[in-house]
């Protein structure tokens, strides 16, 4: 069955501690060559079909659920056959 | 004097909250997040905790819950509207107050007893302070970083809808120090401290005069009441 994905990221110009304690947790690795990591969400909504009518309520959904437009931006709404994680 | 305490799935304060808001001289009413009923009160209060165990973002599947239409509609037509920790990610991620709450900038889990600077006492929920009085309450979150766009920060700035600021050291990394604010009419006010934690002697935090003896946080709730005595 078809694969809508979204995905959100925390606004660029926001801090995201998460991706800072990640980003020191490879740093104490001994890593040097990742200067930052951020870290977003990803949402996958098993659909039967995928219309222009559903991507219309998904966009809605990403942008008044799925996200916080104050602390998030959504990057993308993707169609995929099959979602192979 | 009828104050309703919502209680919504993974809730922690609202027991807390009623008690607040009865030792305040008001009756309160449990409310359900899953009702289309506010059952007649006066004034609201979404309590902390952890609603739906922070999932997706704090406050923001709670912001979705049936009830959440009807405290929508309470609020723009002027009932006092309190929330408190999630109550205020709740506020905020309902679009009833700006900006937004992220994860503490150290990334800790902070629990302490925090100073505050009240610094507009013309709300629904602050009234009863002297004008810039500093206060104890305790604080306890993860997630307690106020942020907004910059044009938003200098609005509620210059508007004095900054309400509460943390005084002394900023637990969180709030932009500006701040703790709480509130609508352009003065009835929606949400802070990240508890002041619910903060109303009973013995119970409250330390004071100058002996051991949890601190209540500075009931005339938040004495507030609310004088507020509706003054409609």
């Amino acid at each position: 069955m078809p694969t809508i994905v979204v995905e959100v990221m925390p606004k660029a110009v926001l801090l995201d501690p998460q991706g800072k304690a990640v980003t020191g947790a490879l740093h104490r690795l001994g890593n040097t060559t990742v200067s930052e990591v951020r870290i977003g969400k990803r949402f996958e909504l098993t659909v039967d079909e995928v219309t222009d009518e559903l991507l219309a309520e998904v966009q809605t959904y990403a942008d008044e659920m799925f996200s916080n437009s104050v602390i998030e931006d959504v990057v993308s709404i993707t169609v995929a056959d099959e979602v192979t994680a | 004097m009828r104050v309703g305490v919502i209680t919504f799935p993974g809730s922690l304060d609202d027991r807390d909250a009623q008690r607040a808001v009865r030792l305040a001289g008001a009756e309160p009413v449990a409310l359900w997040h899953g009702d289309h009923d506010l059952h007649g009160v006066d004034a609201l209060i979404l309590p902390g905790g952890f609603s739906y165990g922070d999932y997706l973002r704090c406050g923001a599947i709670a912001a979705h819950s049936p009830i959440m239409a009807e405290v929508i509609d309470a609020a723009n037509s002027g009932m006092p509207v309190l929330g408190i920790c999630n109550g205020f990610q709740m506020l905020a991620e309902a679009h009833l107050l700006a900006g937004g709450l992220i994860r503490n900038d150290h990334g800790n889990f902070i629990c302490r007893d925090q100073g505050l600077r009240v610094e507009n006492t013309s709300t629904a929920w602050t009234n009863e302070f002297a004008a810039n009085a500093e206060i104890t309450i305790p604080l306890k979150n993860g997630e307690g970083g106020f942020v907004a766009d910059p044009d938003t920060i200098a609005r509620l700035e210059g508007e004095g809808q900054v309400v509460f600021r943390y005084l002394g050291v900023n637990p969180n990394g709030s932009i500006n120090d701040i703790a709480g604010i509130t609508n352009e009419r003065g009835n929606v006010v949400g802070l990240m401290p508890h002041p619910e934690h903060a109303v009973e002697a013995g119970f409250g935090p330390d004071t100058a005069a002996a051991m949890r003896s601190g209540v500075d946080g009931l005339a938040i709730f004495t507030s609310a009441i004088r507020a509706l005595a003054a409609v």
